[in-house]
């Protein structure tokens, strides 16, 4: 992953965020995402799970051969790469005190936690603030931290649905769909380590700590759905679903079937859809005033329109459309199924997938880090903890606990 | 570690306030991480020319077609959705086809921190600007470049909007309704541009910290396929764990059932209800008021309520039917039961939680008058930044970059702008 920068020098540090200290409390994946996005660009993520059962998404497929086992949840050992894991129960007096410890050694104190712990165990970030100035707190939740909902119980689900993406999401006659893979989570995840080193950066600079609130239906609701403000205040639309099509776009912007899956076609610019039209060969519809508004063809009468270019795409394969497309320059390709883009020439020339082994799993293969720094790296290295992995290294070796009383925590179920 | 007890000194309330980002940005991914960092205070210089526009100020105009300005060659500032992209940033208008050009904006990236780019592969070598060439200039800059596939590999070519990338990712595999269906696909939104800008300033922040501390600038290369590749580790792992290749479920989750949107008493309105485990499921019961279907052995346990699925929903949907999606809100959510309403844009706009959270937010603008664009997509609650300054006209800032900034005279301005390199 690291780049060599023209031959020159390698990369300098673990990343970017070398010398960071995380604290993360979370469980699922917007704050254990976020964890391993700040882990993989360096910094030192320490993840408490429950002492027994371990963060949830233990609990969560997918397992190998469908069989659970808290060790082996697909969901998990993606979500908590690049971290090390203790168990820790802060609802304990002892735990409680060991958490305080922790957060003393701390930058930031990362949590996506029910909102009646956080107050329950002073966990809000005024009081945080007094023992903690120099703390980035950061809280990821579906609503946010304020607000008259903010006490309101939330899933990615219901994320997505206050987000406005769903409600444009599907068939016009049918219910609305929500974002696959729980994606409102891992953007807000993503989100909220972006505000978190401005953060980091504000203090550094003379600044104290603050908290950080992200809310997964306000990121969405903003950055992508915000943009359909203007139609509804200057048009009344207030939204539509309009299901294998873009909507208020040019035709063609589609989702297609072709001999073997689908295509996806979106050629907004003219010159594009003349040299899709050259590759299809003259047809009689082509010469037709209704067929050239491209508008109309994508808003008014959109099936039509599909119907006079999906026999091509019948009549080839993912592969010749792709070839063709890309010779044509014409932007079109396959929709590819997660099989085919664990095999994407383009990912795999440059190196992307990385495969980890991890004990009570086989060799598996994760999407590797999305940016190529040319001097500090970003790396994945550490496959997710086990549940106390490094329990003997952060609270003997770095908090200085004697090896017996770690075993007296232990046996109290603390640890 | 800095000594922060005695409380040190108040942080700028733009935390970013001190570094000047070169933005050549064009559409949603590159402007949009330009936005991000300028929403936090940084300096933002959006690079245009009327060689090379900003494609987003081409687009159909939704102020209406009447004020569309065709004709007095308004309608490049009318454009609601690249005033939301580029709010808060500072516009000159700089033709990269002349020499003269080209030098005036390496004076510009000499004096700045971050440039930022969602060029095609080798448009900067081209230009003469890529990261050897920039560290000449400025040798700590920080160049991130966000192309749509990468800067090499055998597909880098391929023309790519969102849709394009997220069909390559693997996401769109699973926008569907089940197996069986025709697939849907799409997401009506630039899900990918947007996954790619946050990944992009996220990079470039980080960088900015090593820089703080080494003097050390970097070249950052964020492709857009990558970003959206990132987040969907889970389905990579099911398929090497099960051999299964993940298809569309719907709204369907193996975790909680209920799980799904479902219809209300007016046309088009949905709810969006979650239950999670039997604690859960007795509050939701309660809430239907105890009908008798709920002791039906095949809903008694998770496992009979997943397998008998579609019996369910349909169920619930005849108790959701009755009521609106706020009525069922309030009924769930008092017996802790997560429940929020679909919401379109309109239902967002009005509601009260994203009210006080400031989700959307007036502007004024020269020509549109007030306008409402979304507003901070996070919240930090010592340095929040906000809407400073809606997005700039075409130059505007000429005078105040190029010639107090670079400084260059009266005279010279006014001779590039005949010669077509201030343009």
């Amino acid at each position: 992953m690291v780049i060599e920068e023209n031959g020159s020098q390698p990369a300098t540090s673990r990343g970017p965020l070398e010398g960071i200290r995380v604290i993360e409390w979370g469980s699922l994946v917007s704050a254990p995402f976020c964890g391993k996005v700040l882990g993989e660009l360096g910094a030192d993520v320490i993840k408490i799970e429950a002492p027994g059962t371990g963060d949830e998404a233990r609990q969560r497929g997918p397992f190998p051969d469908n069989t659970p086992h808290p060790e082996r949840s697909g969901l998990y050992l993606f979500a908590n790469l690049n971290k090390r894991g203790i168990s820790l129960d802060p609802h304990t007096g002892e735990g409680h005190r060991l958490l305080q410890e922790l957060l003393s050694t701390a930058d930031v104190f990362l949590e996506n936690l029910p909102l009646d712990t956080v107050e329950d165990l002073g966990l809000e970030y005024h009081t945080l603030a007094q023992d903690y100035p120099g703390l980035v707190a950061t809280s990821i939740s579906p609503y946010g931290r304020t607000g008259p909902y903010r006490a309101y119980k939330g899933t990615d689900l219901t994320a997505n649905a206050m987000s406005g993406l769903s409600f444009g999401t599907g068939h016009p006659h049918r219910e609305p769909l929500t974002t696959p893979l729980h994606q409102a989570s891992y953007l807000a995840g993503v989100g909220a380590a972006f505000a978190t080193v401005v953060a980091l950066l504000s203090r550094d600079l003379g600044g104290r700590g603050q908290s950080v609130d992200v809310a997964e239906a306000q990121v969405i609701g903003t950055l992508l759905t915000g943009y359909h403000l203007p139609t509804y205040i200057y048009r009344g639309v207030a939204g539509f679903r309009s299901g294998n099509r873009m909507r208020l776009g040019l035709f063609p912007n589609c989702v297609l079937p072709c001999k073997d899956g689908y295509i996806c076609i979106d050629a907004p610019q003219m010159e594009q859809y003349r040299r899709f039209l050259d590759l299809l060969g003259e047809q009689e519809w082509m010469e037709d005033p209704r067929y050239r508004d491209r508008r109309a063809m994508s808003d008014q009468y959109p099936e039509e329109a599909e119907s006079l270019i999906a026999p091509w795409f019948m009549q080839h394969t993912k592969q010749e459309v792709l070839d063709a497309c890309l010779q044509n320059r014409i932007p079109c390709v396959p929709v590819r199924t997660f099989d085919e883009t664990l095999r994407d020439p383009q990912l795999n020339s440059r190196d992307y997938f990385r495969s980890l082994d991890r004990p009570d799993t086989m060799r598996l293969t994760y999407p590797g880090a999305p940016y190529r720094f040319s001097r500090t790296g970003a790396r994945l290295v550490r496959p997710a903890p086990t549940l106390g992995q490094h329990n003997r290294e952060v609270f003997c070796d770095e908090l200085g606990l004697s090896a017996d009383a770690l075993l007296n925590l232990e046996q109290a179920g603390i640890v | 570690m800095m000594d922060y007890s005695n409380g040190g000194n108040e942080g700028p309330s733009l935390p970013l306030d001190r570094y000047r980002v070169v933005d050549f940005g064009t559409a949603w991914a590159g402007p949009m991480a330009g936005q991000l960092l300028a929403d936090l205070g940084a300096q933002v210089i959006k690079v245009e020319s009327k060689e090379r526009m900003d494609g987003l100020r081409l687009g159909r105009p939704i102020v209406g077609d009447d004020l569309a300005g065709g004709d007095r060659g308004l309608w490049p500032e009318l454009q609601p959705v690249f005033h939301g992209i580029n709010r808060n940033k500072l516009g000159i208008t700089l033709n990269l086809k002349s020499e003269d050009g080209l030098d005036l904006v390496r004076q510009l990236l000499a004096q700045s921190d971050v440039a930022l780019n969602n060029y095609s592969p080798g448009v900067l070598e081209r230009l003469g600007l890529d990261y050897p060439e920039l560290r000449k200039i400025r040798p700590d800059i920080i160049l991130v470049s966000m192309p749509a596939l990468g800067e090499t590999g055998p597909l880098r070519d391929v023309l790519a909007y969102a849709p394009i990338i997220q069909a390559l990712s693997g996401l769109m595999s699973l926008v569907g309704y089940s197996e069986e269906e025709q697939l849907v696909g799409e997401l009506q939104a630039p899900w990918s541009d947007v996954v790619a800008a946050i990944h992009a300033s996220l990079a470039a922040v980080a960088a900015l910290r090593h820089r703080n501390l080494t003097g050390e600038g970097q070249f950052i290369e964020v492709a857009q396929l990558e970003a959206t590749t990132s987040m969907l580790g889970e389905a990579f792992l099911d398929y090497q764990m099960t051999g299964r290749i993940p298809t569309p479920r719907g709204n369907f989750d193996t975790a909680y059932v209920p799980h799904n949107n479902y219809p209300c008493a007016d046309a088009d309105r949905w709810v969006a209800i979650s239950v999670k485990d039997n604690a859960d499921w007795a509050a939701f019961v309660l809430a239907m008021d105890n009908p008798e279907w709920c002791e039906e052995d095949r809903f008694s346990d998770l496992r009979a309520r997943l397998e008998n699925v579609e019996e369910l929903d349909a169920h619930v949907s005849a108790w959701t039917r009755q009521h609106t999606a706020l009525q069922i809100t309030e009924m769930l959510q008092n017996v802790g039961v997560a429940a929020m309403p679909v919401m379109n844009i309109e239902d967002q706009f009005l509601d009260p939680h994203l009210q006080e959270r400031e989700a959307y937010l007036e502007v004024e603008h020269p020509h549109v008058g007030v306008e409402w664009l979304y507003g901070m997509p996070w919240l930090l609650g010592a340095t929040p930044g906000g809407i400073r300054a809606p997005a700039p006209l075409m130059g505007q800032h000429n005078q105040e970059i190029l010639g107090d900034l670079v400084g260059l005279s009266q005279d010279r301005m006014e001779q590039f702008s005949a010669n077509q390199v201030i343009y």
